[in-house]
């Protein structure tokens, strides 16, 4: 599997990418598969902080429910709220359309530097599927 | 005696199989101290014995074929269709299991949607559960409900709500961040008894989560709940409807109608006589944009691989089985029998027939609230009532109820069990079954107690 | 229009049926003159439109028939649910809550005048402490859920009385998924417990995790793999030991009546299953009904009312104040109590014993002639119920949802799939005692011809069933755009 590399991950699937001073959220293509179709995805309020781990959502396909955990600390700004109506969108589009929450980072300059590079994500996927 | 179909000859295969020597040898496991205890039972008993004991503790109970009974409360008789309990006798019915395999059970699932869409017509509601235990613990998932929803504490209860409800619904949220505040919602005075819906809808403010009340309330009575639904709605707080007689609602504006956010209720009355107060079958249902908050069971309608329409349980996630410590409930087995013996019921009688049992029940009611006042006893009227009214007995609820039960007359509910102020009355309920000899009996009676 | 014929042909929705203006059953005939609804009521509160479907009373008989046809019961054949106990449930049992002296007493009429209920459901409370071997017992509980929520409520209350607060709960990660959320409905936090590779309790983990804010272990006994848990008494005396209180998830019960009693193991409340070992029927998914059973420290406890015996009769005795409040809103599903008292008074002392004797030889029987042909994580001696894996056959690409969907096609009830959640694909079977050796056979013999077809033609197990009413159904779709209640404009 080879992720974008304009983007870093968590062990717990999530990615995050810088779009302006905003780092925006989703889960990886991995995470989706485990959990097959999704059905429907729960994200919090606008205005919310997270910090890093913090859960902020549940993903849930239809024999399961996936927490969602934040890879970075911030304030939600905006939640993608196309999936209320499309939650397909995390399986099919899941680094674009199916994206989750924008967040304001707490400290943008270190908010995504203890996250894992595509690279090491690969990797990381490579020994679970192993 | 115990249904097994299996011979010493079989059983004797089965071990070989096994590879052990006797049906001891399964058991090992169990700490040798505590196996095979000797236990005080009685003896096993055939069909025909077992029948003539029930029979024996059958025949000490009093029914209404012998007794004029003006009892609801809660509990309420309604004429049933016959074809009911033949369905619910069917084994495809009543020995199958919750329909978790939903290719082998159709039936069960296509009944349940029925039932629900049944439901939603009855209430005004957009969606329904398949059913809780009952009405009161209908009514404890509500308040659940609205406090996920709305992530506040604060519950305003109607004094005029079922007394076994209120205390379920506490009992339910004695453990988590719930604070319930009963509103009496009546007053008492030397005239009589009287709702007072502007004290509940006073106690609503900013940190209420939901308002409860009850239609037609525990006291029969009707009334308008614009200042509650006004109250509410200024504050963001959820609105909660009991209902605990669903032929009332053949009659009465729907809840969903009223505002309702949530209807909890209780539907025996549909499928049979009270049975001593169960099984019964609670309903909930609710507004679309809540329903991943509901509890329990949810049938959905969907196709199948070739496009053609099927039915399955549907947002499972919500419950215990996926979502472990996080369900929106921990109830699993609910009342489906009698869930599917109120479609049944509702689907015979047609919106024709439920009407018609609300409306005589509605004329019964008031026809004897004439008859006792014709014989000179006071009946508390003043508010409107559905089917059940506040009877004067000045001689103490509990003493007439006595009083008149000597007579061969179950003479209605003493209500001095909900509040001491009305240590002097009585709530009495008459319905579609109720006969003109009843209201006889009733009436001879009360003038035989209280001449001299 | 033509006929519908098969019972496996689609059946319309009630809504379908309807016509206006056709007649449903007749309503009594009016006793006293109408009441104009509209004269007495506040303006605003009576209804303008019912929007019922009207449809004949044949019509009506026929549909429910039709639709009942499609599903699958105990009286149609085999129905190996493990945990759920499907036996054969006594018709005698239906005769006896129809009785109307049973069906027809009000809750609130004068206690005097059902005495006979009252003693009914008296003796059945003291005859199920004497069968599971504790001191009181409530049967207002309307199914095991509740009786495990009264439960907790009761162990929180006891420690209250003791000045202690606690607020843990140790649930075993093979447990049913009742426990944790009850703990959670009861304000407590859930702390899993792992299983030892010989499928008891991990003895080291629960040391690790008791301490003084536990207040219960909940342990389904027997296990829900299906076995007993061969050091029970070391777990119920390290628990007290720590100051918790030990909950018996009593849905296994069948496994166990007449050889051993879970209140003699030091477990200090219990639900039982009515519905499960006391054969009242499921009904489709109820109703139910869970006893709770408590040792005499936690009585104090329990809702109310209870019925007592004094010399004057039976009477309902009110709450006290220790109380943690009732869960129903009168004593519970009466209708099950007459219908397990009902089996029970059938079996006797006897009896109890043959149902756990066979249902645990059922099990194990199973257990035998299936292990060639399908991994089994935990084989040992089992009890009531066996759990296979489907790992040998996941391994040839077939999963078990197509193992069970292929039985299907066999006309055979699949078993539980994918519980307990520490058995990957898991199967988990119980017979029930009620089977006979010629109907285990030709389940055991319609699960290894499944097997072998994992083997030879796994197409046929993906693209079951084919045999049934419908095929495989979209679950995506129907939760993606649930659809629970039906409207015109579809």
């Amino acid at each position: 599997m080879n992720v974008p590399t304009d983007a870093r991950y968590s062990r717990e699937h999530e990615w995050a990418r810088f779009d302006g001073d905003d780092v925006v959220v989703g889960i990886t293509p991995y995470a989706a598969d485990e959990l097959g179709d999704v059905v429907y995805v729960e994200l919090p309020a606008e205005g919310l902080h997270v910090d890093v781990m913090d859960e902020f959502g549940t993903v849930e396909s239809v024999k399961a429910v996936s927490p969602l955990y934040a890879p970075v600390a911030g304030e939600v700004i905006a939640v993608n709220s196309a999936l209320d109506g499309a939650p397909e969108l995390v399986n099919s589009s899941p680094f674009h359309e199916g994206w989750m929450i924008r967040v304001r980072p707490d400290d943008a300059a270190t908010a995504i530097e203890d996250l894992l590079d595509a690279e090491a994500y690969d990797a990381f996927v490579d020994e679970l599927l192993a | 005696m115990s249904y097994s179909p299996s011979t010493d000859a079989d059983r004797a295969r089965m071990l070989r199989t096994i590879g052990v020597n006797s049906t001891d040898d399964l058991f090992v496991d169990i700490p040798a101290a505590h196996r095979d205890p000797t236990l005080d039972l009685p003896e096993a008993l055939p069909e025909v014995d077992v029948l003539r004991l029930v029979r024996g503790l059958a025949d000490q109970n009093q029914i209404p074929e012998g007794v004029a009974s003006f009892l609801g409360a809660g509990f309420y008789r309604h004429f049933v269709p016959a074809l009911v309990d033949q369905q619910l006798l069917r084994s495809e019915w009543y020995t199958g299991y919750t329909p978790y395999q939903a290719e082998m059970t159709q039936g069960t699932l296509q009944s349940m949607y029925e039932f629900q869409s049944l439901v939603c017509r009855l209430t005004g509601m957009e969606v329904a559960n398949a059913s809780l235990y009952d009405g009161a613990t209908a009514l404890a998932e509500a308040v659940l409900m609205c406090r996920a929803i709305t992530r506040r504490s604060g519950v305003v209860m109607a004094g005029t709500v079922h007394p076994a409800y209120r205390e379920v619904a506490a009992t339910y949220t004695q453990a988590v961040d719930v604070d319930i505040r009963t509103v009496d919602g009546w007053s008492r005075s030397d005239g009589g008894v009287a709702p007072d819906v502007e004290a509940v809808a006073a106690a609503i403010d900013d940190t209420t989560s939901c308002v409860v009340l009850q239609r037609p309330d525990f006291f029969g009575w009707v009334v308008d709940p614009t200042p509650v639904v006004e109250a509410a709605e200024r504050h963001g707080a959820k609105i909660v409807y009991v209902v605990t007689d669903p032929i009332s609602l053949g009659l009465l504006t729907p809840p969903g109608d009223l505002g309702a956010d949530v209807v909890a209720g209780e539907l025996r009355a549909l499928v049979g006589p009270p049975a001593y107060g169960g099984p019964g079958a609670g309903m909930l249902a609710t507004r679309k944009a809540f329903i991943r908050r509901l509890p329990g069971r949810i049938a959905g309608r969907t196709t199948d691989l070739d496009g053609q329409q099927g039915f399955v349980l549907t947002l499972q996630t919500r419950e215990q089985h996926i979502r472990r410590e996080r369900a929106t409930s921990n109830i699993t087995t609910n009342q489906a029998l009698v869930a599917l013996g109120a479609a049944i019921s509702i689907s015979a009688l047609g919106p024709g027939g439920v009407r018609s049992l609300a409306t005589r029940s509605l004329s019964a009611a008031h026809r004897c609230a004439a008859a006792l006042k014709d014989v000179g006893a006071t009946v508390f009227d003043a508010a409107p009532y559905f089917h059940e009214f506040i009877l004067h007995a000045p001689r103490g609820g509990e003493a007439t109820v006595d009083a008149l039960a000597a007579h061969g007359v179950f003479g209605g509910y003493p209500l001095g069990r909900v509040a001491p102020a009305l240590d002097d009355t009585l709530l009495v309920c008459a319905t579609d079954l109720t006969t003109r000899a009843d209201v006889e009996a009733l009436t001879s009676a009360w003038q035989a107690i209280h001449r001299g | 229009m033509p006929g519908r014929r098969s019972i496996v042909a689609s059946e319309p929705l009630i809504f379908e049926l309807a016509s206006s203006g056709r007649p449903g059953v007749r309503p009594p005939l009016a006793q006293f003159d109408d009441v104009d609804p509209a004269s007495v009521l506040p303006e605003g509160q009576v209804r303008e439109s019912l929007d019922l479907p009207e449809v004949s009373e044949i019509d009506v008989m026929r549909h429910f028939v039709r639709l009942s046809q499609r599903n699958h019961s105990i009286d149609t054949a085999i129905y190996p649910l493990g945990s759920c106990t499907m036996k054969y449930n006594p018709k005698i049992n239906e005769v006896a809550a129809r009785l109307p002296g049973l069906l027809e007493p009000h809750p609130y009429q004068p206690e005097t005048s059902v005495q006979g209920l009252l003693a009914l459901i008296h003796d059945l409370e003291a005859v199920l402490g004497e069968i599971a071997g504790f001191a009181t017992v409530t049967t207002q509980p309307a199914a095991g859920s509740q009786g495990e929520m009264v439960g907790l409520l009761c162990i929180q209350a006891w420690l209250r009385s003791r000045g202690e607060r606690r607020a843990t709960v140790l649930v075993p990660d093979s447990a049913h998924g009742t426990n944790p959320a009850t703990a959670t409905m009861t304000g407590m936090r859930v702390e899993p417990l792992g299983t030892a590779p010989d499928g008891n309790i991990d003895l080291d983990e629960l040391d690790a995790k008791l301490n003084d804010d536990v207040a219960a272990l909940m342990l389904t006994l027997p296990t829900t793999l299906g076995l007993f848990e061969q050091r029970i008494l070391e777990v119920t005396r390290r628990v007290h030991a720590a100051g918790g209180q030990v909950y018996g998830d009593g849905a296994n019960m069948n496994a166990m009546l007449g050889r051993v009693r879970p209140g003699d193991l030091g477990i200090d409340v219990m639900h039982l299953n009515l519905h499960k070992t006391f054969t009242t029927p499921h009904g489709g998914g109820g109703p139910g009904a869970g006893a709770l059973g408590v040792q005499a420290h936690l009585a104090p406890f329990l809702p109310g009312p209870q019925i007592v015996r004094r010399d004057s009769g039976y009477a309902l005795e009110p709450a006290g104040p220790d109380s943690v409040g009732r869960v129903h809103a009168h004593l519970g599903n009466v209708g099950n109590l007459i219908r397990g008292y009902t089996y029970i008074r059938s079996l006797g002392r006897e009896g109890m014993r043959e149902v756990a004797n066979d249902a645990v030889l059922n099990a194990n029987y199973l257990r035998a002639r299936l292990a060639p042909h399908f991994d089994i994580p935990y084989n040992r001696i089992c009890m009531h119920e066996v759990v296979l894996a489907g790992t040998r056959q996941r391994r040839l690409g077939v999963r078990t949802t197509d193992i069970a969907k292929r039985l299907i096609d066999y006309g055979v009830h699949p078993p539980t799939v994918y519980f307990p959640l520490i058995v990957d694909e898991a199967l988990m079977i119980e017979p029930t005692e009620t089977e006979s050796i010629e109907s285990l056979d030709q389940f055991a013999e319609a699960l290894i011809s499944v097997a072998d077809e994992a083997k030879t033609a796994p197409d046929l197990l993906h693209a079951a069933p084919s045999a049934a009413p419908v095929r495989r159904l979209d679950e995506v779709t129907a939760n993606r755009s649930p659809d629970v209640n039906w409207t015109a404009a579809d």
